[in-house]
């Protein structure tokens, strides 16, 4: 197979999972890291502290594109401070935006969300936006200058799945940029089923830091976003609406 | 008075740099914010922070 990698922003990966960087210990970062075979790691921005002994950036592997987010905005115009500030901490122009006033079921503003995007991308940034799956919104992300579109698969944190399958399709289907499920995706199977539909790649957090043994689980979603992407590119075979087909020859029977 | 990550600090007069120093910032793992403004970090030892300012100091921690 020749190669497959994803492209955003001009910049090209060979993986497909994104990875989260919260609620583990930076101990993990780096076995995370590279049992994930990840190339993108989010990261938030919060107020420093002083004295700090440990900063993340001395956990996460050289080479690695981060990718911080913008979360704790409730609207545009905080998403864009919060942005610009991620810029100004020197680690490239990547952004996820993400945008919620609801504080209960943690959902994007997707109105607040295209605003945002179309001042950041304006600004240079590769904006990646984090949104609730929506043909119309997507569309105008794409129009706002979006570099990818990223619908979420059930509630944050949720490790729940594809509840918005269906929608995630026809983003999929409709859109022309890199379709990258976010939010909620919970096991390796649900990653690989997205990837089998299409999507250019899964970011998971809580799946990792919410399983057993962090590392292992990194190296479980791996493996099933590399199935996912590689039955996709085969095509699935197809499913009969009714009855039976035959694997085996249906001649020659050992009997008369 | 000058608020910085919310809380009213006595460091009108100081510039930035000299501010970062005392409270043993990191300066190359933070960005600042001033009155809404990013403070470019070439800049750190010639801006001076003024009564009534609002600075925010953020860094990168884990995230989703």
């Amino acid at each position: 197979m020749k190669d497959d990698n994803l492209i955003i922003g001009g910049k090209e990966f060979s993986s497909r999972f994104i990875l989260g960087s919260g609620k583990y210990s930076l101990n993990l970062i780096e076995a995370a890291v590279k049992d994930a075979g990840a190339e993108i790691i989010t990261l938030a921005v919060r107020r420093a502290n002083t004295k700090e002994q440990e900063n993340i950036l001395d956990f996460i592997p050289k080479g690695v594109t981060l990718l911080p987010n913008t979360s704790g905005a409730r609207n545009a115009e905080e998403a864009i401070r919060i942005a610009r500030l991620a810029r100004e901490l020197g680690c490239g122009d990547f952004v996820k935006i993400e945008i919620m006033r609801d504080a209960k079921y943690l959902l994007p503003d997707n109105q607040e969300t295209i605003k945002a995007t179309e001042i950041l991308a304006k600004e240079g940034f590769v904006v990646l936006p984090y949104m609730y799956p929506d043909l119309n919104v997507a569309r105008d992300l794409v129009n706002a200058g979006a570099a990818a579109v990223m619908p979420l698969a059930s509630p944050i944190g949720s490790n729940k799945g594809l509840a918005t399958k269906d929608f995630i399709r026809i983003l999929i289907d409709e859109i022309d940029l890199p379709i990258i499920v976010d939010a909620g995706i919970g096991r390796p199977s649900q990653a690989c089923e997205a990837m089998e539909m299409g999507a250019a790649a899964i970011m998971a957090n809580t799946a990792l830091a919410t399983a057993g043994d962090l590392p292992l689980m990194a190296a479980a979603f791996r493996q099933a976003i590399e199935a996912g992407r590689k039955a996709y590119l085969s095509g699935l075979g197809r499913v009969l609406t009714r009855g039976a087909s035959a694997s085996d020859p249906l001649t020659g029977f050992l009997r008369d | 008075m000058v608020k910085i990550n919310g809380r009213d600090e006595n460091a009108a007069g100081m510039t930035i740099e000299e501010y970062l120093k005392k409270t043993d910032y990191d300066p190359k793992r933070i960005a600042v914010e001033r009155n809404g403004e990013i403070v470019p970090k070439a800049t750190y030892n010639n801006v001076t922070l003024c009564d009534g300012d609002s600075v925010e100091i953020v860094s990168f921690v884990g995230g989703g």
